[in-house]
């Protein structure tokens, strides 16, 4: 696919090209594509599923069928930063509800909210794979553990810093 | 960063190389890396499946099938390539382990799947990782790319006519993916429904060719039996149970963690002395032995060796080795409400005993906790477990039933302290326990 036509950056756009290469069949690259396209739009609007159906070569239903399917995968925007607070029974036991009740204070969003200007969304989320450091969440792709609701305003305004000066989505 | 811990108890094999920088393959190999898949180069396969045999491996994913078993069963010949797959999906909730294996020793992982791509004649080894470990992919990709560059990878291994390649791929969020054959669904693009079985994969795999599945673990621990000798490994453990285990203790534990010990190491003492007893020198009053599907233990049946055997013969099982530890200010309703909630989230909705199982007892445990419970409700959702348990397409529909059977029978007195309105004598959070 060339360049010009691509809704994704020129880096992306190759990335895809390999990405559809290395298997013996294209379309095992779907999954991974998809969340490759989030990261960078945000989400998975009707142009990722358009662009990304063409470069498998299956419909833009097949793909909706399959996107919808995997929790990470979603349709709406989400905040520049993303955070999940994995409220599983490992994290539950060691304080994790507290920890999103803070988060709902300090944002004043609920589950899947996003704040108004656009910086945080909130999402509680099952187990993340850090349970013997628990409580955990992730801010898009980082880990942070160990966490008591006293940790919370730091964090944000740690990530808060970073949306304001020129360090770029982390 | 995770943190590391460490017990005088335990037998470092799988975690020798933790914490020393063994990421970078030049280290990897300083560190003794890659010397077993030069040895197995030289013996050939029969010689490896024996070792596998001998050691007692089995499979670190949660049914604890013998590792040189399952590689015996893939046909020699083949019309269609063969493939080795391996499982990092971990998402069974308390578990946590292959984290730390693809954080500290990714070549690990790369020379296991090439021993078993050489034991069963693949030249493809796929590493499957759950999308949620974005970091640790990236930490697999960069140990991809080394091996190549080093000539471990690639048309002529190590300068021998070995050729293997691996391909690293990312998931997107789905616990049932990390069923066998919904993972091979999911690589080949596809919504995470598992596949009928048989054929099984040994036969009928990815792509329809002959392909090996196996947990992370379980292959980072392949180049260690190479090593040691597969008797040497097997002496490690119990009975038909090799080697060591990467136990992770969570929960309301002293010193949670991830502790590589004997298998058959003594659950009790696990948890008093090698996780520092409960936090704060509370009582004990419940344990989930092995990740979240796994019935819960009381206190008075945790004098058990943890081994497959053991466990499931006080009535639990081992699964992913995720321990959780319970203290006395836990609800148990509320706890089982937070395990049926998770399952409900995550059954794939292909069958019905476990699609309107997993809902009906989501609503009947949150409508008990929150005070509106009648008696029968108790045995209903007794019922309702008891009557997913061995009618589900794949064993999600088992995983969610097994331990709400446990926790309904073992603290049915908790169940009917909730009864007549009376408000939960532990209740924080009740309304926000469902995601
Ligand atoms: C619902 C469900 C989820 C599973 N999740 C995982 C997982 O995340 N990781 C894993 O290694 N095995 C998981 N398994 C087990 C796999 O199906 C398979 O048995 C295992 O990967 C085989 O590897 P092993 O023989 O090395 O244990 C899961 C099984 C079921 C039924
Ligand atoms: S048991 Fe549950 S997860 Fe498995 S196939 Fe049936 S609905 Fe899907
Ligand atoms: S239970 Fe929270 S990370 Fe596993």
């Amino acid at each position: 696919m060339s360049e010009t036509m691509s809704i994704f950056s020129p880096a992306l756009s190759a990335r895809f090209d390999a990405l559809v290469a290395k298997y013996p069949v294209k379309r095992s690259a779907l999954i991974p594509m998809l969340l490759y396209a989030q990261d960078e739009i945000g989400y998975l609007s009707d142009a990722v599923i358009a662009e990304v159906a063409e470069r498998i070569g299956i419909t833009e239903l097949d793909v909706r069928n399959v996107a919808t399917y995997y929790s990470m995968l979603r349709f709406k925007p989400a905040g520049k930063y993303n955070i999940q607070v994995c409220t599983n029974i490992s994290c539950m036991l060691r304080g994790a509800y507290e920890v999103y009740e803070r988060f709902q204070d300090e944002l004043h969003i609920g589950h899947k909210g996003v704040t108004p200007d656009g910086t945080f969304s909130l999402e509680e989320v099952e187990c993340i794979g850090a349970c013997c450091w628990a409580p955990a969440i992730q801010v898009n792709y980082a880990f942070h553990d160990e966490l008591t609701p006293n940790d919370v305003p730091k964090i944000l305004s740690e990530y808060k810093a970073k949306a304001n000066g020129s360090v770029k989505n982390a | 960063m995770p943190r590391l811990v460490s017990h005088p108890d335990e037998v470092k094999i799988v975690t020798k190389r933790f914490g020393m920088g063994a990421a970078n393959i030049d280290k990897y190999i300083e560190l003794g890396g890659y010397e077993s898949l030069k040895k197995c180069i030289a013996e050939g396969p029969d010689w490896i499946i024996n070792e596998m045999k001998a050691s007692n491996l089995r499979g670190r994913g949660g049914a604890g099938f013998p590792t040189g078993l399952k590689w015996s069963f893939v046909p020699k010949q083949s019309a269609k390539p063969k493939y080795v797959l391996v499982n990092g999906d971990e998402s069974e909730p308390a578990t946590c382990k292959d984290h730390l294996i693809f954080l500290h020793d990714p070549h690990a992982v790369i020379e296991g799947t090439m021993i078993a791509g050489l034991a069963i004649g693949a030249k493809v080894g796929f590493i499957y990782l759950r999308g949620e470990y974005r970091y640790l992919l990236e930490i697999m990709e960069k140990a991809v790319a080394d091996a190549y560059a080093k000539g471990v990878l690639g048309k002529n291994v190590l300068g021998s006519d070995f050729e293997f390649n691996v391909i690293t791929q990312s998931g997107a969020g789905a616990y049932e993916v990390g069923e066998e054959s919904a993972l091979m669904e999911s690589l080949e693009g596809k919504r995470g429904v598992p596949r009928i079985k048989p054929p099984f994969p040994a036969v009928v795999g990815l792509y329809g060719g002959p392909t090996v599945i196996n947990n992370a673990e379980t292959i980072a621990t392949v180049p260690h039996v190479i090593a040691m000798g597969g008797a040497a490994y097997a002496a490690v453990g119990s009975e038909r149970n090799g080697g060591t285990r990467l136990f992770g203790l969570s929960g309301h534990v002293e010193r949670p963690g991830i502790y590589e010990l004997p298998m058959g190491y003594n659950l009790k003492k696990m948890i008093y002395e090698v996780g520092g007893g409960v936090r704060g020198g509370r009582g004990l009053k419940a344990v989930v032995p092995g990740g979240s599907s796994t019935p819960v233990l009381l206190p008075e049946e945790i004098d058990i060796g943890m081994d497959f055997d053991q466990v499931g013969k006080a009535g639990s099982m081992l699964g992913s080795g995720g321990v959780v530890v319970i203290d006395d200010t836990t609800c148990m309703v509320e706890f089982a409400l937070r395990t049926i909630s998770f399952y409900q989230h995550e059954s794939c909705g292909w069958c019905i005993p476990c699609r309107e199982g997993t809902d009906w007892l989501k609503k009947s445990l949150t409508r008990f906790h929150a005070g509106f419970g009648t008696e029968k409700d108790i045995d209903n959702i007794a019922y309702l477990a008891q009557n997913m348990l061995g009618r589900t397409f794949c064993p999600l529909g088992d995983a969610a039933a097994m331990p709400t059977a446990a926790f309904v029978k073992k603290f049915r007195k908790e169940f009917e302290d909730h009864l007549n309105g009376k408000p939960c004598a532990f209740a924080k959070h009740m309304e926000l326990a469902v995601v």
